[in-house]
């Protein structure tokens, strides 16, 4: 028994491979997986533990992301509590002090943004509401940029030797970043204004930025999931006052916006909400522009 | 704690409390005392003429200070609506000049760092501005996450679950089935914490529902040890098979599986001390071994003789795909037993433990919120040799079951599990005893409904056909299960 479990031990430590990158981000969304990419280029070497396909709130904390979890040398995540049902017990397993809360290690993208929506009462009564504020802010493709600059600056804290490195690709990230929001908010203005219902209330970053009006979520409380009596609720609102269409998020249960979507006669709109989360939303880049057409596609609809 | 601490030290710590003040210069507490009599009179008696001089030259530096004051508000004030003013003119600016950088936070910085603002014009400036990186809340600042699980139970069954037994195994008392009736189950209050940058402490009471209170777990364990090793010492459940390190009120059925109930009384906990090595790998892999002090079930008697439990094992998975991920786990346990007691009945020896666990998870493109499947199988072979009642003996036992869970729609789950014992004859000698599994092989047959109010608020309504004993038992258990405060977040 012994033996057999050295032997195992040593031919694991010969399979693991040295990692070629300066340093190993685990990112635990698809969007902060892309934005490490494009502020470490091929100086890093990401890990995305989340896809588009996943809801960010619950993840299974499989044994999969506690392996990667031991070697990464930073945690890019949401924060805001977005993670705390899943990322805790997959650190405390992982035993990397690199990453504990505090360190270098630990990134939380919300800490470089103004969040909306703080609540004034913390109560399991109101569902699943976030301390710090609304999480959901990659919605709003503004708030990469002092992301971006942050994240530079604490890849370049872990990493001296590429401090330079990592500060061009972050100048001429945002020089990028600047032509594609210039570009996406031009190409929005039509939405300016524009009366929407929601299925999860993740949204309201994006709103913020094209201006949108959210006339209804189509959860009674956040996470929780609407019953048929609240959504008949929720069609009498729209009747008051109708929207143009209903967003869900790719990785959402199409039910209850398909619903509303019926009985409304409003078209459904999905949303990628994330890189990977429709075809179109391959990179960073193209997660913004494909929402866009997504969201005019609707208003012709 | 305080009966414990000798009398004199009692004594000493009194002393010491009172000496300061014997020791602290008297001249200066009499200077203090006369000032603040001076004070008091000052300000009750009718002013004399040297009072009046001092309160007049007092008011003429209240209204000089008052004077100064406004002043300096003044010009703050006037600084900050400047301040203001430029960082509405900069954000006009910005949004008409340069779209792209609209985002009201740059914006609003451009305009701090243009304006130059006195730092309350600045403040007042940045709560339109992001904060700097706050420090991310833990869970309850400096103070324990404190959390409670209640639990609550109604069972009716066909014969009394008391005094059943299981066939062939001399099992402890957790081994019985759940109270008939009404029952409040086990209700749990935990603390969790940091305690400093190298250290975490849990401590997670139990009451039973006989008002009995217990220490489930008490321990600490390390953080910042290097190359994946973790230590953990105090009271802990023993990291061995699939469901033994979690608490009860985290297992897919209300009640422990049949070979859990024969082999470990339910769970096996005990006091000692855990090494783990996470291995650098892609493949998760995970070796633990511990040793235990060896007072709870297989073990007993530790207070008698010294004598401990050693457990090994080894845990290792990964994703199969997008959809669906395993663990594998082998566990190992040897025990020692110095009078064990089971209904009176007396066993000493040793006990071997061998578990093989598999658990597989499905979901959706792994997401697990609308649908997600949980199936998961564990496999128990041991032996248990020495005396029974003075009779010798060499017994060995087995035992397994296979369960799935399927969440087939948002709250709602379905679960299925069997399981099944068996052990060999424990000779002639021992006929007709606890050890003698009479020609019947335990078995049970359990069906699950769940509804879940929220990931904090848990409803069951669970169906065994139990034949643990000759006569087979039928039992219908409804329970509920909630959890609040800072609850971790759970197992795989």
């Amino acid at each position: 028994m012994k033996k057999l479990l050295i032997g195992a031990a040593l031919s694991a430590i010969a399979f693991s491979s040295p990692a070629s990158a300066a340093l190993s981000v685990f990112a635990c969304e698809p969007e902060w997986g892309a934005l490490s990419s494009e502020v470490g280029g091929d100086k890093v070497s990401v890990y995305t533990a989340t896809t588009g396909a996943q809801d960010p709130h619950q993840i299974q904390a499989r044994p999969s992301l506690i392996a990667k979890a031991r070697s990464a040398d930073i945690t890019v995540c949401d924060g805001a509590e977005l993670e705390i049902g899943w990322l805790p017990m997959i650190l405390q397993q992982s035993d990397n002090s690199k990453l504990a809360t505090g360190q270098p290690g630990a990134f939380d993208a919300t800490s470089y943004v103004r969040l909306l929506e703080q609540p004034s009462r913390l109560d399991r009564a109101e569902g699943d509401i976030h301390a710090a504020g609304n999480p959901h802010i990659q919605t709003d493709p503004r708030m990469m940029l002092p992301i971006a600059k942050a994240l530079a600056a604490r890849f370049a804290q872990l990493d001296s030797a590429n401090a330079p490195y990592y500060a061009s690709r972050a100048a001429d990230f945002e020089k990028r970043w600047s032509a594609a929001l210039a570009k996406w908010t031009a190409q929005a203005a039509p939405l300016k204004g524009v009366n929407i219902a929601v299925q999860h209330h993740a949204w309201i970053y994006m709103e913020n930025w094209l201006g949108l009006h959210e006339v209804v979520p189509l959860e009674p409380k956040p996470g929780v999931p609407p019953s048929s009596g609240y959504l008949a609720e929720v069609l009498q609102k729209l009747q008051a006052t109708p929207a143009k269409f209903v967003i869900r998020a790719a990785y959402e249960d199409d039910r209850p916006s398909q619903f509303i979507s019926e009985h409304a006669g409003i078209p459904a709109v999905v949303l990628p909400f994330t890189v990977g989360g429709t075809d179109g939303a391959k990179d960073l880049f193209s997660l913004y522009g494909d929402t866009i057409n997504r969201l005019l596609a609707g208003l012709k609809k | 704690m305080s009966e414990a601490l000798p009398h004199s030290g009692g004594t000493k710590v009194s002393r010491t409390s009172v000496l300061p003040s014997r020791h602290t210069c008297p001249r200066r507490n009499k200077a203090v005392a006369l000032a603040v009599i001076g004070l008091v009179l000052l300000a009750a008696s009718p002013a004399s003429a040297d009072e009046a001089a001092d309160l007049a030259a007092i008011k003429s530096q209240l209204s000089a200070l008052e004077h100064d004051y406004g002043g300096k508000i003044r010009s703050l004030e006037s600084r900050l609506a400047k301040a203001e003013a430029d960082a509405r003119e900069a954000r006009a600016a910005a949004t008409t000049a340069n779209r792209s950088a609209s985002t009201a936070t740059v914006a609003a910085q451009a305009a701090a760092q243009t304006a130059e603002a006195s730092a309350n014009a600045a403040q007042k400036a940045a709560a339109e501005a992001p904060p700097p990186a706050a420090p991310p809340a833990s869970n309850n600042a400096f103070n324990p996450g404190i959390a409670a699980v209640l639990n609550g139970f109604y069972v009716a069954s066909s014969h009394d679950t008391q005094t059943a037994h299981i066939r062939g195994f001399a099992a402890g008392e957790d081994a019985r089935g759940p109270l008939r009736g009404f029952s409040l189950g086990e209700s749990e209050v935990s603390l969790a914490a940091n305690i400093d940058p190298s250290l975490q402490g849990f401590l997670d009471f139990s009451m039973k529902d006989d008002n009995s209170l217990s220490v489930e777990e008490a321990y600490i364990q390390t953080k910042d040890l290097p190359y994946g090793v973790t230590l953990k010492a105090g009271r802990f459940l023993s990291g061995i098979g699939y469901i033994n390190e979690r608490h009860a009120h985290d297992w897919s059925f209300s009640d422990a599986p049949l070979p859990y109930r024969a082999f470990l009384n339910s769970q096996y906990g005990d006091d000692g001390l855990q090494v783990r090595w996470l291995a650098p790998t892609d493949q998760f892999l995970e070796f633990g071994a511990e040793i235990f002090r060896g007072d709870a079930y297989p073990a007993t008697g530790a207070s008698h003789t010294g004598q401990g439990t050693v457990t090994a094992f080894v845990h290792t998975g990964n994703d199969i795909n997008d959809s669906s991920s395993y663990l594998l786990a082998a566990s190992y346990l040897h025990s020692r037993a110095d009078k064990r007691d089971s209904e009176g009945h007396l066993f000493d020896g040793t006990d071997d433990l061998g578990i093989l666990s598999v658990v597989y998870k499905w979901a959706p493109g792994g997401n697990p919120v609308v649908r997600n499947l949980t199936v998961s199988s564990e496999l128990f072979y041991g032996h248990e040799g020495g005396f029974f009642d003075a009779t010798a003996f060499s017994q060995d036992r087995f035992g397994w079951y296979a369960q799935a869970v399927y969440q087939f729609m948002p709250q709602w789950s379905f679960g299925l599990r069997y399981a099944d014992l068996g052990s060999s004859n424990p000779g002639p000698a021992l006929a007709g005893s606890l050890l003698d599994d009479l020609g019947h092989a335990p078995r049970a047959a359990t069906a699950l409904l769940e509804y879940d109010t929220s990931e904090f608020g848990r409803l069951r309504l669970q169906y065994t056909h139990d034949e643990a004993d000759l006569k087979p038992n039928d039992l219908i258990l409804f329970q509920y299960t909630v959890i609040y405060g800072p609850h971790g977040a759970h197992r795989y």
